[in-house]
């Protein structure tokens, strides 16, 4: 007779002789010990045997796992052709080990995974093919979407104003001071090194240009883009997206609404109007921030810092930015309503589409501004 | 007998703002029951749950889980205490971002190390125990129906054997058939599993077929408990509306009839 014993505790213990075996558990076969019991089990050689006897009668508490154990033992005892009986088994753990019996229905596993180099391959494919669905479905979005403007438009009571009125201030008023100081910084830095690189041929003035060339075209209205599709691109997705979980969508198309024209068209048009107005600030905030340096740095005057401003900036740069910005707006809307509207089953898809909402956002802008680049230069703008 | 209560609520109040839902509740729950809790809508049956379950902090009032005194337990204890209880939610809220499968082994490999073989064994043994095909335990809940979602909630309430398990409105959104299937269910799992259950129902059918005793909450207390016979005798207006109404009628019918075949 030997103790089986895994710890300090022993969980039952063994007669046998060479055709049979008898097993007595003992202690408690609870889930809370069931992995000493399964490691203790594991030590015991039951194989080989014609009989193998479990007498219950020393046992403490039994639960479903220490049932399940039990019953795998005898399972795997009676694959190997042994004849097993159970002894002294009370009413309540026979009913527990006939209904672990029934739960003797092992879950497929899930498929094997294939190479890796395959598999870097197959995503790799996967996600090109994504990319290419994305786009087309975004462009035929873009067309919806503008369908519903114009239509928008030729009855404008269809608008929702006080939506729309809603989001120019969530996106736009509420966004003014973080543009502002980010915008300022940006524009302080930018006149810093520029001072510091122009400096060593002596065309410290020439800053004034660089700032003014630079934040009036390109980076005001670029910063301002990225910061709304970080804040409202986001903010979109996520609201729209847990609307379509909460099957509001669905509940919306069976009253006859239209989730484009109520929930995309007032969030489209606030940013169509907003990006300008942001990028305005924005360059505004950049022009001040690199005043403040070349005034400091290099002792220019505000007066005079003005005065530069003239000379180095004509009107098209200016206007060239605000050519861009409602058509940045637009996309950035139009971005985040739409992967909104793709999210589906679980919390997890929100956090998934909100992300590629932000990803596809600021890439869009990028590419559109770099469409108008090319666009403005062969106008000779 | 003596019967052993293995949650007591002794004079719990509790408010939101100036709005007083349970002033001065008792409620008893004993080992081995099935406890049946009905209330009109706004008599506070979900935030009594709540409150026994400690998501919700009573204004006033003490409540005691296995002998121990809510607050006056150290962590320890109370993560002992949550161990031997399972919750089953409305909707069964299951972890979306993870299949039945790992569900169910969520409160295992928190509370206890075993290796990942016997999780998958234990995991599939609850998912037949509450009938669910085997299929469904790689599957995410999203993929489920209703029904099986509930099935899958209670799986995973029984995760860790609990002694006592609770259910919110087990059957709501069932169809008929599914709800008393799962009543059928919650049972056995009663009879095998010798568990106590408590449930906030909506459902006569329930009340009759699975509890063996019913607390009814009005008048922010727990007004009369008692077995369903007793109910029946009572002269209260509500709860005389509740039991004798046209649905409480047909219930006692499918009852008598279920108890002729």
């Amino acid at each position: 007779m030997s103790d089986q014993a895994v710890g300090s505790q022993t969980w039952f213990d063994v007669s046998e002789d060479a055709a049979s075996i008898l097993l007595r558990p003992m202690g408690d076969w609870i889930v809370v010990h069931a992995a000493a019991i399964d490691a203790a089990l594991l030590t015991v050689d039951v194989y080989g045997r014609k009989a193998a006897t479990f007498d219950l009668s020393h046992l403490g508490k039994l639960d479903t796992s220490g049932a399940w154990l039990l019953y795998r033992t005898t399972r795997t005892l009676e694959r190997a052709g042994t004849h097993v009986t159970v002894a002294g088994a009370s009413a309540a753990q026979a009913t527990l080990l006939n209904a672990v019996a029934k739960g003797d229905k092992p879950i497929h596993p899930e498929p094997p995974l294939g190479n890796v180099f395959t598999n870097i391959v197959v995503r790799m494919g996967h996600a090109l093919e994504d990319a290419a669905h994305t786009t087309g479905a975004i462009v035929s979005f873009l067309g919806l979407v503008l369908e519903t403007l114009f239509r928008t438009l030729l009855d404008p009571r269809r608008l929702r104003i006080t939506s729309t009125a809603y989001h120019m201030e969530q996106t736009g008023l509420n966004a003014v001071p973080i543009v502002c100081l980010i915008t300022f910084l940006i524009g302080a830095v930018m006149a810093y090194q520029g001072a510091e690189q122009l400096r060593r041929f002596g065309a410290e003035v020439f800053t004034v240009n660089l700032v003014a060339a630079g934040f009036l075209r390109e980076i005001g209205i670029l910063l301002t883009a990225i910061m709304v599709a970080g804040r409202s691109g986001s903010a979109f997705t996520a609201q729209i997206g847990s609307m379509k979980l909460r099957e509001e969508i669905d509940a919306m198309r069976t009253m006859g609404l239209d989730p484009v024209e109520v929930l995309v068209l007032p969030r489209v048009i606030a940013l169509i109007i907003m990006v300008p107005v942001l990028g305005f600030i924005a360059a505004m905030m950049g022009l001040m921030g690199g005043g403040l340096v070349v005034w400091l740095e290099l002792g220019m005057s505000p007066a005079m810092y003005i005065e530069r401003l003239y000379e180095a900036a004509d009107f098209w740069d200016g206007a060239v930015a605000f050519v861009k910005a409602p058509f940045f707006g637009l996309m950035i809307g139009l971005i985040g309503c739409f992967e909104g509207l793709k999210v589906e089953g679980s919390a997890e898809s929100v956090g998934q589409r909100t992300t590629a909402s932000v990803v596809e956002g600021i890439f869009t802008v990028i590419v559109v501004d770099a469409v108008f680049s090319i666009m403005f230069v062969k106008l000779g703008i | 007998m003596v019967r052993e209560a293995v949650i007591s609520v002794r004079g719990v109040r509790n408010q939101f703002g100036t709005q007083v839902i349970h002033d001065r509740l008792d409620l008893d729950i004993f080992r081995g029951e099935v406890l049946g809790i009905v209330g009109g809508s706004g008599t506070g049956k979900s935030v009594l749950l709540r409150t026994i379950l400690g998501l919700n902090k009573p204004a006033l009032g003490r409540i005691e889980l296995f002998g121990h005194t809510r607050g006056d337990m150290t962590p320890a204890q109370s993560k002992a205490v949550e161990r031997r209880w399972g919750v089953l939610f409305q909707d069964g809220a299951l972890f979306s971002s993870l299949t039945v499968a790992q569900n169910i082994q969520v409160a295992l490999k928190e509370h206890l190390s075993m290796p990942q073989f016997l999780l998958e064994e234990i995991a599939a043994v609850k998912i037949a125990l509450v009938g669910l095909p085997p299929e469904a335990g790689p599957k995410y809940p999203s993929e489920l129906s209703g029904g099986m979602r509930k099935r899958a909630g209670l799986a995973r309430a029984l995760a860790l054997d609990p002694e006592v398990v609770f259910l919110d409105e087990p059957t709501a959104g069932l169809d008929p058939i599914g709800a008393s299937a799962f009543d059928e269910l919650i049972k056995n799992l009663q009879a095998t599993l010798g568990l106590t259950v408590f449930m906030v129902t909506h459902d006569l059918d329930s009340l009759y077929a699975i509890c063996d005793r019913i607390a009814v909450l009005a008048e922010k207390r727990v007004l009369v408990n008692g077995t369903i016979q007793e109910m029946m005798l009572q002269d209260h207006p509500w709860i005389k509306e509740y039991f004798h109404g046209p649905r409480g009628r047909a219930a006692v019918a499918a009852k008598e009839r279920n108890a002729l075949t």
